[in-house]
């Protein structure tokens, strides 16, 4: 393990400068009383910008990532990152404006928000967007308020939101955030909406439908015109969690299913980096009935000048402060711009060109969860049939990682058993694809011979396999000094 | 452009594989009528092309780089050692996802656990998080923790509270009826006569900002015991960079400590992304938001990382998880970490006593021209609110002119402030920066 930062360096160094004090000096308690002051001082590093940068080159060095190894984590949308997005978005034109500057000093930006709303209700098939949402959980609060405040504002505020069996545990969660009682809608035996069941869970207090399309299973909601009516019949709204758009982007439109709101993200189908974790993009997007709702402030143009309009009466008010992750909707902006609209059909229909492919490669040696189709961006295997040799889904997984690949989604969607959920993007070449066929064979063969090489894996990482389990039960959360 | 990299002769070989006779056929499952002819946006663009169609619009702009600012409320311009973009923009920490596998994401890991580590002494806390959107949302998350861990349902906030974290608070407890009381400020801080009238058994929590939307610091031990005194839970939102002066959460009682990460080492970008910070005393620990870093060992009894506590979470408790966060901030949380190492403990203290000693001089320098009047005779860190003689927007305006942004006009969020405006001073300021807005604020 790479020494902790605080562990490194040494009392009294440090690692940047600021200019000399240019003001007449005082304590600060001349401008503080001490009972307002710090006692007990931070123990932040002290070390050197070269103990610095070389502690965090190391550890770097420690993760997988797009750049270094295929990524090909379902659902996720692990798709390369151009660069020239990464630098226009550092540009200090746009990373140095402060929010609240004047509009007349930030038309550029304006511009370049506004333009990207367009672009996203043109891709999505909707009316007007908001960029606000700061990832697409964020987006899904934002589209369950705009929900709860559309039928508050018939008189009629309903209760239920209906989810299907096979979705991202955010959704359950953004609707039960909200104030909703969530209703499970179970999948039928092809993987899709079970079109009785959802006939008998719709009704007068269900307030929202939440849907993934292409689901998590990798597969087209091929009724979802039929679902569309049926909710709409009822009084509800459609809602899309887009986390899977990379199959549809330029191929079909959300708002032409019936969808009444969706959420994108960004930093899945509009190439922007994950970041280890963030930072995200969710902008949601509305069916005119329901623009009113969106988050405060609106980009509007007034008398040619893009404005930023607070004057929203029906809003459900603001999920952020400021107007979004515009940092990374700037790279989102670039990347469309890039593509253009036939570009984003073809970065579709390539990504689901590469889930066939590998799909097809990998038939003869694992079990796809459901087959018989093509399908979309992702498929999902199940890994059951290897238990019986004593490997597990997780082992797999870890044994990938001995290769230089990255894992799949594990355990997800929780419909399959022992699932691995692979979506490889557009972005990866037919010869990174064949290896990576190569490596899950061969460990298909390695957990027939010699099971305990894939069930003590990973090897070849810098650490072992890690003990989650001691880890929750003796909780080390954070440094101390030592005897303090 | 296109990033994809196959060639025609690779599509052929690959439907072939699969046993597709075209790409289109991969799509079957989608009713024909939902199928787009051609999307309505412009064709595609080369590199080339991009950059300079962006250039144009970014010329549209006057940043903060340009003209000298004096804009706070929320978001401060201070300075970001290039140190800090040359690690976040390493692709191996840029292009990572949420590290669900922790032996392939060591890198991520250890820097959060070092993020938390970093909060837990800045705000004097025992736990915190992996991050959360900005300090806004991580200020809700906050009073839905109390809600949630009190039953009770009565939220407490002041006046003074940042005017976008009140409607990102209201907005967030939508779903819950929720009583909210907002206490008046006395001379910029919290009326805690009033506070004391108010809060009663049914108080979830009672929130302090500190320093204040105008600026003020506020006395948070008084506002604790009174809070405490009613078994609610006391939230701190803090900015962390006057940490290096002010009072810690923990010391002064805190059960929750929040704020916004941006003054960390996180350019302004127009309001995001930023950074949320949420920390808590121990016995809150398992009712958190978010992901959370912990050590542990290997099979080899090598220590290491994993997320932790993830019963929490929502792709685990779904509807009963604790907050529906998924992704996060990383990548900031990354830039903090590392700008907390670089300026250190000695440049911490020596960059808030720069803003608290500059703001101070600005202040003076104000108050001796005419037509300009501090409006609260309140400590103060680097933010302080005066009264013009004229309408603020105005005189913005006008400073436009000379090249500076003159300060945030309050009338906007305080209909009774229309007077005012807000005036920040970081550490970027030179006293010739301040001498010149003195004499251009002088002539208007």
């Amino acid at each position: 393990m790479e020494k902790l930062i605080f562990e490194t360096g040494s009392e009294g160094r440090n690692g940047c400068s600021l200019p000399k004090l240019d003001v007449p000096d005082a304590a600060e308690s001349s401008f503080i009383p001490g009972n307002l002051l710090r006692r007990k001082e931070a123990l932040l590093p002290e070390v050197s910008e070269l103990d610095c940068i070389r502690h965090f080159t190391r550890l770097s060095r420690l993760n997988y990532s797009v750049d270094t190894n295929f990524y090909p984590l379902g659902s996720c949308t692990m798709k390369y990152n151009p660069r020239i997005n990464e630098k226009i978005a550092s540009l200090p034109q746009f990373s140095a404006l402060h929010p609240y500057q004047p509009e007349s000093s930030v038309q550029g930006m304006l511009k370049l928000l506004y333009d990207t709303e367009q672009m996203l209700c043109r891709i999505c098939g909707m009316d007007a967007f908001t960029l606000q949402p700061a990832a697409g959980a964020h987006g899904e609060l934002t589209g369950m308020l705009i929900a709860r405040a559309y039928h508050v504002s018939k008189g009629d505020p309903r209760k239920k939101v209906l989810i299907p069996d096979s979705a991202h545990g955010t959704n359950p969660a953004s609707a039960a955030l909200c104030g909703y009682e969530v209703v499970t809608v179970k999948s039928g035996p092809d993987g899709r909406i079970d079109i009785g069941a959802l006939k008998d869970a719709a009704g007068q207090d269900v307030a929202v439908m939440m849907l993934t399309n292409p689901n998590t299973l990798g597969l087209f909601e091929k009724d979802i015109k039929k679902i569309a009516d049926i909710i709409h019949g009822s009084g509800a709204l459609l809602y899309l969690d887009g986390a899977n758009m990379n199959a549809l982007a330029g191929v079909s439109r959300p708002g032409d299913m019936g969808f009444d709101i969706c959420h994108v993200n960004l930093h899945k189908t509009f190439s922007t980096p994950h970041g280890g974790g963030g930072p995200g993009s969710g902008p949601v997007g509305v069916k005119a009935a329901l623009a009113d709702y969106l988050p405060a402030p609106r980009i509007k143009i007034k008398r040619n000048k893009f404005t930023l309009d607070s004057d929203c009466k029906k809003s459900i008010g603001k999920v952020k402060a400021f107007y979004g992750n515009i940092g990374v909707v700037i790279k989102a902006y670039c990347y469309i711009r890039s593509l253009g609209g036939e570009g984003l059909r073809d970065a579709a229909f390539e990504a689901v060109l590469n889930a066939n492919y590998l799909k097809a490669k990998l038939r003869g040696n694992y079990t796809p969860a459901f087959d018989g189709e093509p399908c979309m961006h992702e498929f999902v295997l199940t890994g059951k049939d290897k238990k019986p040799m004593g490997v597990r889904t997780l082992d797999i997984a870890k044994r990938l990682l001995d290769y230089g690949y990255y894992a799949p989604t594990i355990y997800f969607p929780l419909i399959v058993e022992e699932a691995i959920m692979i979506e490889p993007t557009e972005t990866e070449s037919k010869q990174t694809l064949d290896a990576f066929a190569d490596v899950m064979i061969k460990i298909t063969g390695e957990a027939a011979s010699d099971p305990s090489l894939v069930t003590s894996a990973p090897h070849t990482t810098p650490v072992r396999r890690l003990d989650e389990v001691a880890a929750a039960r003796e909780l080390n959360l954070r440094w101390k000094k030592t005897g303090a | 452009m296109k990033y994809s990299p196959h060639t025609s002769k690779d599509k052929e070989q690959m439907l072939e594989a699969i046993g597709a006779a075209s790409e289109e056929e991969l799509f079957s499952a989608i009713p024909s009528d939902l199928r787009l002819g051609k999307v309505d946006l412009p064709d595609g663009i080369s590199e080339m092309e991009l950059k300079r169609s962006v250039m144009e619009m970014a010329g549209d702009n006057y940043s903060t780089n340009k003209l000298i600012s004096f804009l706070g409320g929320g978001a401060y311009e201070h300075y970001i050692p290039q140190a800090v973009e040359s690690i976040i923009s390493r692709g191996e920490f840029l292009t990572a996802y949420t590290p669900y596998q922790a032996e392939a994401s060591q890198g991520t890991l250890q820097s959060i656990y070092e993020y938390q580590s970093l909060i837990c002494e800045l705000t004097g806390m025992d736990v915190a998080n992996a991050s959360m959107y900005d300090g806004a949302s991580s200020l809700a998350e906050a009073a839905l923790l109390a809600v949630r861990d009190t039953g009770r349902k009565q939220v407490v906030y002041p006046a003074s509270l940042h005017p976008e974290y009140k409607q990102v608070l209201k907005t967030y407890m939508e779903g819950i009826k929720v009583e909210f009381i907002e206490i008046p400020h006395a001379a910029g801080i919290y009326d805690t006569e009033v506070l004391e009238r108010q809060i009663s058994d049914g108080t979830a929590c009672v929130i302090a900002q500190n320093p204040n939307f105008f600026g003020c610091i506020e006395d948070c031990s008084a506002i604790g015991q009174i809070c405490h005194s009613k078994g609610a839970i006391f939230i701190a939102c803090v900015n962390p960079l006057s940490l290096g002066l002010l009072s810690s959460p923990g010391e002064y009682g805190a059960d929750i400590a929040v704020g916004e990460g941006q003054p960390l080492g996180i350019p302004l970008s127009y309001g995001g992304p930023y950074l949320g910070f949420f920390a808590v005393k121990e016995k809150y620990m398992r009712k958190i938001p978010g992901r959370v870093v912990g050590m542990t060992r290997d099979s080899e009894g090598k220590p290491g990382f994993v997320l932790t506590l993830q019963a929490r979470e929502q792709h685990i408790r779904r509807e009963k998880a604790t907050s529906n966060i998924c992704s996060n901030e990383g990548l900031m949380a990354l830039a903090a970490t590392v700008y907390l190492s670089l300026i250190g403990k000695k440049g911490l203290k020596e960059i808030a006593r720069q803003n608290l000693l500059k703001s101070h001089y600005l202040a003076v320098q104000i108050s001796k021209l005419g037509g300009f009047e501090p409006v609260f005779n309140t400590p103060f860190f680097n933010e302080f609110v005066v009264k013009c003689g004229r309408d603020p927007e105005k005189i913005i305006s006008d400073l436009l002119k000379h090249g500076i942004i003159g300060g945030l006009p309050l009338g906007r969020f305080y209909p009774d402030m229309r007077n005012c405006m807000s005036i920040c001073v970081t550490e970027t300021k030179s006293r010739a920066d301040l001498d010149k807005f003195v004499e251009v604020l002088g002539k208007h």
